[in-house]
């Protein structure tokens, strides 16, 4: 097939018709069909998390004596040595399948608060600055002019090193991970809804709402409100995505999750200095990272497509 | 004009903002005397009033700026020199590697957009779009330990029994003796792993720029006047194409020194990201601040200049 024909053709002159309905076909079979293999995968890592002490072969803790210095690997790889630890040890010899499943519940834990945080700071905080406007959207935009000009990373290490400086680390709980995600990680919602809300007052229902007398309060939670949740869950569904690596990344680096509790991403923190003799020790933690992550973006890819059409 | 000076206040804001949080952090100038048995509180206090550490929070945030308007960002305690110096050392490395990585991404990014905007919705496109949004769903860290893995650790087998085999840490055999073949051993696999995330936005960006300017009425033109399609894409499609990923590109940059902070300590490059690392392991505040408002100045410079770029390339797009 020429190129040429194929710039022309979506507004285009021979089989016109043929080839749009194929296009639209098979990019809806597609966004769809990734999107729901998403949700698959997505509901079997959440079973998995929810049922980690059940499914767990160990407690994640628990050091086993045939341990002696080196991971015990897999039992694929050597099921003579692997001491009945399916996915092998890790590197102080814990195992590693009981460390992946209650892995999965902190990752999905701190994402999940995380977001619900940073999305109820940023709707309130958008949906003021798009509603009153004037000086109350100026003072919030700045504020959030500010923290989007920080990069993340950097900033969430810098306040996590505060944390674990001015107690101990072992303060680095769960709770703290999450408080200090959200509370940097919501600009992003916050221009959304504002947007969304500049929008969304000029419109008739929202003047209809005021002409009868509903209060402020009523008209952006009741009436403007339900009116820019698809936009919203579509950026806080690609955000959890975005969460999981942030913590993981954190907690790779030490200053996230600490050990013993496991992380996907602390689990990595030693990996490097084993990656000569325990492959599994590197690559099973973040393959569960890249899955979920995946999987992720692609219900959010397909959220997108479903709920809003024009925001692509 | 007005958006020059406009974030003037925000850079403002913005060092407030840090003096205010970093203020609480433990640590600072006198943390090494503390912990020593023969400095007595009185001591502490004495050099707390000589630093001017007892002066209120808007003082010393006053004081402070005035310093780092004239070029003095205070002293790094983890490296016994002025922060300016610490950072000016480093950063050689960084641009070496971010220079590295950024034509990495830009070339084989716009490339892989280019190629799949013009056989959208075939096989090449989905395996091209499937692979970015790998990129993007993977964990930097993660992507170079397994970098490691493939490359250093075990090598790729070649045919006729070569390998390849890199190696996976520092910026150099040999950092006395230049050679070049040996930086450029050392640059490929850190660079390649800190492309990836631009490189996958890149292309995406690129593929659907490209993609909505293939349906302009001018490219119908060129196609009836009976160029030739690589003319059509790259003379008259490519232009317009580009100027949303360039401002993609000029706002993604300083994205990428945090994202250097990760890649650097995996691959002990000697760049500004370890030595961030190392400031907040040693709680040297002064490194730190300078570090993380050297950055906030350079999203805000390049938030501007993608503004410029792109009102400059679209002559349709106007600012006041």
């Amino acid at each position: 097939m020429s190129t040429g024909s194929v710039l022309i053709s979506p507004a285009g002159i021979e089989d016109d018709d043929l080839q749009m309905t194929k296009v639209t076909f098979w990019r809806r079979l597609r966004r769809h069909r990734l999107a729901v293999a998403g949700f698959v995968v997505l509901a079997f890592i959440v079973l998995c998390a929810v049922f980690a002490p059940q499914l767990s072969p160990f407690d994640p803790t628990y050091i086993d004596p045939h341990w002696q210095g080196n991971p015990l690997p897999p039992c694929f790889v050597n099921s003579s040595q692997c001491a009945g630890h399916i996915l092998g040890t890790d590197e102080v010899g814990r195992d590693l399948l009981s460390r992946l499943l209650f892995g999965a519940r902190i990752s999905l834990t701190v994402a999940f608060f995380a977001v619900v945080m940073e999305v109820v700071i940023g709707t309130i905080l958008g949906a003021l600055a798009g509603y009153y406007g004037g000086w109350v959207d100026y003072v919030i935009m700045r504020v959030t002019d500010v923290f989007l000009s920080i990069p993340l990373l950097p900033l969430l290490l810098v306040l996590t090193g505060i944390v674990a400086a001015s107690s101990s680390k072992a303060s680095l709980s769960f709770l703290t991970i999450v408080i200090i995600i959200g509370a940097l990680s919501w600009p992003g919602v916050a221009r959304l809804v504002r947007a969304t809300f500049l929008s969304l007052r000029e419109r008739e229902f929202a003047e209809a709402a005021r002409a009868v007398g509903n209060n402020d309060f009523r008209i952006i939670f009741r009436h403007l409100l339900p009116n820019a949740i698809a936009p919203i869950v579509v950026q806080a569904t690609l955000d959890v995505a975005n969460v999981i690596v942030l913590e993981s990344t954190l907690s790779f680096l030490g200053f996230g999750i600490q050990p013993p509790t496991a992380s996907w991403g602390n689990m990595l923190a030693n990996a490097q200095a084993t990656l000569e003799q325990a492959w599994w020790v590197a690559v099973l933690p973040g393959l569960c990272i890249l899955f979920t992550v995946l999987a992720i973006n692609y219900i959010g890819d397909g959220l997108r497509d479903a709920l809003d059409p024009n925001m692509r | 004009m007005r958006r020059t000076l406009q974030s003037i206040p925000l850079l403002l804001l913005i060092s407030m903002i840090l003096f205010l949080i970093l203020d609480k952090a433990p640590g600072g100038p006198l943390a090494p005397y503390l912990q020593n048995p023969h400095i007595t509180p009185a001591d502490i206090a004495r050099l707390k009033h000589n630093l001017g550490l007892d002066q209120p929070l808007p003082v010393r945030y006053v004081k402070w700026l005035g310093q780092v308007l004239r070029g003095d960002l205070g002293y790094s305690t983890s490296n016994s020199e002025p922060v300016l110096q610490a950072m000016l050392e480093r950063l050689p490395a960084t641009l070496e590697l971010m220079g590295a990585s950024t034509l990495i991404a830009i070339v084989v990014g716009i490339g892989a957009g280019i190629f799949s905007a013009v056989r959208p919705y075939t096989f090449a496109d989905y395996f091209i779009t499937t692979f970015a949004f790998f990129g993007q769903s993977m964990p930097v860290f993660w992507l170079a330990l397994m970098m490691q893995l493939a490359f250093a650790v075990h090598g790729i087998p070649l045919p006729f029994g070569y390998q390849i085999q890199l190696p996976s840490a520092g910026l150099a055999d040999n950092v006395d003796s230049f050679s070049l073949g040996d930086r450029l051993s050392h640059l490929i696999l850190p660079a390649v792993v800190l492309s990836v995330l631009s490189l996958a936005l890149y292309s995406r960006f690129m593929r659907s720029s490209m993609l909505e300017v293939t349906q302009t009425d001018y490219m119908r033109t060129a196609a009836a006047k009976g160029l030739a399609p690589r003319t059509i894409i790259f003379k008259h499609g490519l232009k317009n194409a580009l100027i949303p990923v360039v401002t993609v590109i000029a706002l993604s940059l300083p994205g990428l020194i945090a994202g250097a902070v990760v890649t650097e300590t995996i691959f002990s490059w000697p760049g500004m990201g370890r030595l961030f690392i190392n400031a907040l392991q040693q709680e040297d505040i002064a490194l730190l601040m300078g570090y993380l408002c050297v950055i906030a100045f350079l999203v805000v410079l390049f938030n501007l200049l993608a503004d410029i770029t792109y009102a400059w390339l679209d002559p349709r797009v106007k600012y006041d």
